[in-house]
C-alpha cells in the first residue's frame, strides 16, 4: 500500500543475481527459527532505505518473484517479499494473465481467500487473491498475494457502475463463492463470473455495500 | 423503489412440471442456519444451490471498529465450539504486526488448548452427524464424552465454551496447579472412549451402506475446488497446515496426518475421528515437552498499533485451513480483517457433490463436509 518506491528495486534485482545468491545460501537456515525477522523488516520498510531490505530477501521466494517480473516486467509491482509470503500488485488488465501464469507455470492450484479492501482516499477498491498450492510440495508453505485495484465510485450501483474486474473463476474454480462475496460486500462486479448473485446478504439489500468504509455501523 | 430492474445474476424462473424445487432450511433442523435449494427429479437431485447468510453478523466489519484486543471476544463467535482455533490465525497475525515474541511455554499451552478444542468441536459435529443418520447412540456418546474435555478447558480458561484464551502475546492466564496430571488422565480416558466408537458407528454396516460411495469427490476436484481440511484429506491429498506450515511448536511434536483415498462421505466422516486420536497424541507429547514454568504472556501497551502493512496467517482448525488476512494502517484497529474460513471454502463442493445423489443422502453428504453454517456466514 504505502511502500511502493522501494519495490521497484526489488523487481529490478534479477540482473545482478550473484550477490543475492551468496546471501541466499546462508539465509534459509537463519530465517525459519527467528520468526520476528519478517516483522521488523516489514515494520521498518517505510523508514529504511531500500538497500537495507535486499539482504532480507529469502532465496526461494525471490526465485518466484524473478519468474513473474521476467515474464511481465513493468506490468507487475512487487509489494513485499517475506518468508513464505509474496505480494504482487497487478493492473486490472493483466490480472487474468498473471493468474494464468501462476497456475500453469508456477503451479499454484487454488485460491485460499479473496479479500476486498476499500481505499476511499485513492478512489479505488483493492481485491487481494491469496494463491496457494496443494500439489507442489515446494510451494506448500507459500502464499502468493495477487492484488489488483478497481475504480471506486462514490454512489455505487453494484454491477452497473465502473467498479469492475475480470473474474478469475475460469482459472481458479475455487474463487466462485469468494468473488460472489466480494461483489456483495464491496460492490466489485466480476466480469466473466457465471453467477453474480448475492450470497450472504439478503436479496433485497438496498444500502451501500457494507464493507465499504462509508457504510457506518449503527451507533458507531 | 418501484419495480427496480433486476440486479445482475438475478432471474425470474418458470415453474417446471417435472422438476420440483425444494427449500431445505433455514428452519430445518437438518440444515443448520442455512438453506439448501435443491431441485429434484423424482428422488434424484438435479440441481443444488446453497444459500448461506442467515446468520451473517458482519464480524469483519465489526473488527474495523475495535482495537486488536477488543476484537478477541467477538471474533471467536462464528464457531464457539472451536473458539481457540478460530482465534489462532488472528492472534498469530497480530503478533507479527506488533512484533511480539512469545514464550515457549505459552506456545505449548496454546497447542494443547487448540487440540482440546479441536476434539470438542469434532465431538459436537460427530454427535450431529449421528443424529442426521438417525443413530441416537452416536448422538448421546459424543455429546457426553465431550464434557470431559470441556471440563479441562474450563479449568484452563475459566469458560466452558467461549474461552477468549488466546491473546496477542501469549495466553490470558497460566495453567492451574496440577493441570498436567488431570489433563493426561482425562485425555487417556477420552482416547480409550473414542476408540469404542468404531464398534458402534464406524464399523457399523448400516453407516457404511449409507455413506460409502455417496458424494464422491475425486482428488482432482478436491484440489480444483480448493476444499480444505478433512474434505481434502478424505480425497487423498495429504495437506495439513500443522505439518506443511507449522506454527508455534507443531514442528516439534510427534503426530501424523490421516489421509483416505475414497473421497466419499464415509471417508469424510472418518477423518475427523482419526484426527481426534492424533490430537490426543499431540496433547500427551506437548504435556511432556512443555517447559514446566515461565511467563505465558507479554505485557501489551494499551491500544497497541501495528505498522503499515498486511499479514496473512493460517492454521489448521477442526474443519480445515483457517486464514486470517489483516491490513494495518498504523491505527489501533485493523484497517481490514478478512477471515477465510474452511466452512465457506468447503461449501463450494456441496452443489458439486449433491447432483445425481438421492434426496435421502443429502443430510449425510452435507454434514460430512464438516460445514458450520455460522462460521461460513461470519
Amino acid at each position: 500500500m504505502s511502500s511502493e518506491p522501494e519495490k521497484e528495486t526489488v523487481g529490478k534485482k534479477p540482473e545482478d543475481s550473484k550477490p543475492t545468491d551468496d546471501k541466499a545460501t546462508e539465509k534459509p537456515a537463519a530465517e525459519k527459527p527467528v520468526s520476528a525477522k519478517p516483522d521488523t523488516a516489514k515494520k521498518s520498510v517505510p523508514a529504511k532505505a531500500p538497500p537495507k531490505e535486499e539482504p532480507e530477501l529469502p532465496a526461494f521466494e525471490k526465485g518466484i518473484v524473478d519468474k513473474i517480473t521476467e515474464k511481465f516486467g513493468e506490468k507487475t509491482t512487487v509489494s513485499f517479499v517475506k518468508p513464505d509470503r509474496i505480494g504482487i500488485k497487478v493492473g486490472r488488465d493483466d490480472i487474468h494473465d498473471v493468474a494464468e501464469f501462476a497456475r500453469d507455470v508456477l503451479n499454484y492450484d487454488h485460491v485460499d481467500s479473496v479479500a476486498g479492501v476499500d481505499y476511499p482516499a485513492d478512489k479505488e477498491i483493492e481485491v487481494v487473491y491469496h494463491l496457494s498450492s496443494y500439489t507442489d510440495p515446494s510451494l506448500s508453505r507459500q502464499i502468493l498475494e495477487l492484488a489488483t485495484r478497481a475504480q471506486r465510485e462514490d454512489n455505487p450501483i453494484p454491477g452497473s457502475d465502473a467498479t469492475k474486474l475480470p473474474s478469475l473463476r475460469d482459472i481458479f474454480y475455487s474463487v466462485e463463492f469468494h468473488e460472489r462475496e466480494a461483489f456483495e460486500m464491496l460492490g466489485v462486479y466480476f466480469e466473466g463470473h457465471p453467477d453474480n448473485r448475492r450470497l450472504l446478504l439478503p436479496e433485497d439489500w438496498a444500502d451501500l455495500p457494507p464493507l465499504r468504509k462509508d457504510f457506518r455501523n449503527k451507533g458507531r | 423503489m418501484s419495480t427496480p430492474a433486476l440486479p445482475p445474476g438475478l432471474a425470474i424462473q418458470k415453474v417446471d412440471e417435472r422438476i420440483m424445487t425444494l427449500n431445505v432450511g433455514p428452519q430445518h433442523p437438518g440444515s443448520g442456519h442455512m438453506r439448501i435449494i435443491v431441485q429434484i427429479d423424482g428422488d434424484y437431485i438435479v440441481a443444488c444451490d446453497p444459500d448461506p447468510g442467515y446468520v451473517h453478523r458482519g464480524e469483519e466489519k465489526m473488527a474495523e471498529y475495535r482495537n486488536y484486543v477488543l476484537n478477541i471476544p467477538h471474533l471467536e463467535r462464528p464457531v464457539i465450539h472451536d473458539s481457540c482455533n478460530i482465534l489462532y490465525p488472528y492472534v498469530l497475525g497480530v503478533e507479527e504486526l506488533l512484533g511480539l515474541e512469545i514464550s515457549e511455554r505459552a506456545k505449548y499451552i496454546r497447542v494443547i488448548a487448540a487440540e482440546l478444542n479441536r476434539c470438542v468441536y469434532t465431538m459436537y459435529w460427530l454427535a450431529i452427524y449421528g443424529i442426521f443418520l438417525g443413530h441416537s447412540t452416536m448422538f448421546m456418546w459424543p455429546a457426553g464424552d465431550r464434557e470431559l474435555l470441556i471440563d479441562l478447558l474450563e479449568k484452563m480458561t475459566g469458560a466452558r465454551v467461549t474461552h477468549s484464551y488466546f491473546i496477542p502475546g501469549g495466553i490470558r492466564n497460566d495453567l492451574p496447579a496440577n493441570f498436567e496430571d488431570v489433563c493426561l488422565r482425562q485425555v487417556n480416558y477420552f482416547e480409550k472412549r473414542i476408540k469404542e466408537y468404531a464398534d458402534v458407528f464406524y464399523d457399523n454396516p448400516i453407516l457404511i451402506s449409507r455413506t460409502e460411495k455417496t458424494g464422491v469427490l475425486s482428488r482432482e476436484d478436491a484440489i480444483r475446488l480448493g476444499t480444505t481440511g478433512s474434505v481434502l484429506r478424505a480425497s487423498g491429498v495429504d495437506y495439513d497446515v500443522r505439518k506443511k506450515e507449522p506454527y508455534d511448536v507443531y514442528d516439534e511434536l510427534d503426530f501424523e496426518t490421516n489421509v483416505m483415498k475414497s473421497g466419499d462421505s464415509y471417508a469424510r466422516s472418518k477423518i475427523p475421528w482419526l484426527d481426534m486420536m492424533e490430537s490426543c497424541r499431540i496433547i500427551r507429547d506437548a504435556l511432556q515437552k512443555m517447559p514446566k514454568s515461565g511467563s505465558v504472556r507479554v505485557k501489551l501497551k494499551p491500544n497497541p498499533k501495528g505498522g503499515i502493512g498486511s499479514v496473512y496467517k493460517r492454521v489448521e482448525s477442526g474443519r480445515g485451513a483457517l486464514g486470517c488476512y489483516i491490513v494495518s494502517d498504523k491505527k489501533p484497529e485493523p484497517y481490514r480483517l478478512k477471515l477465510s474460513v474452511p466452512s465457506f471454502r468447503n461449501l463450494i463442493a456441496l452443489p458439486y457433490l449433491l447432483i445425481g445423489e438421492k434426496l435421502g443422502n443429502m443430510p449425510s453428504v452435507y454434514w460430512s463436509l464438516n460445514y458450520w453454517p455460522v462460521e461460513a456466514d461470519r
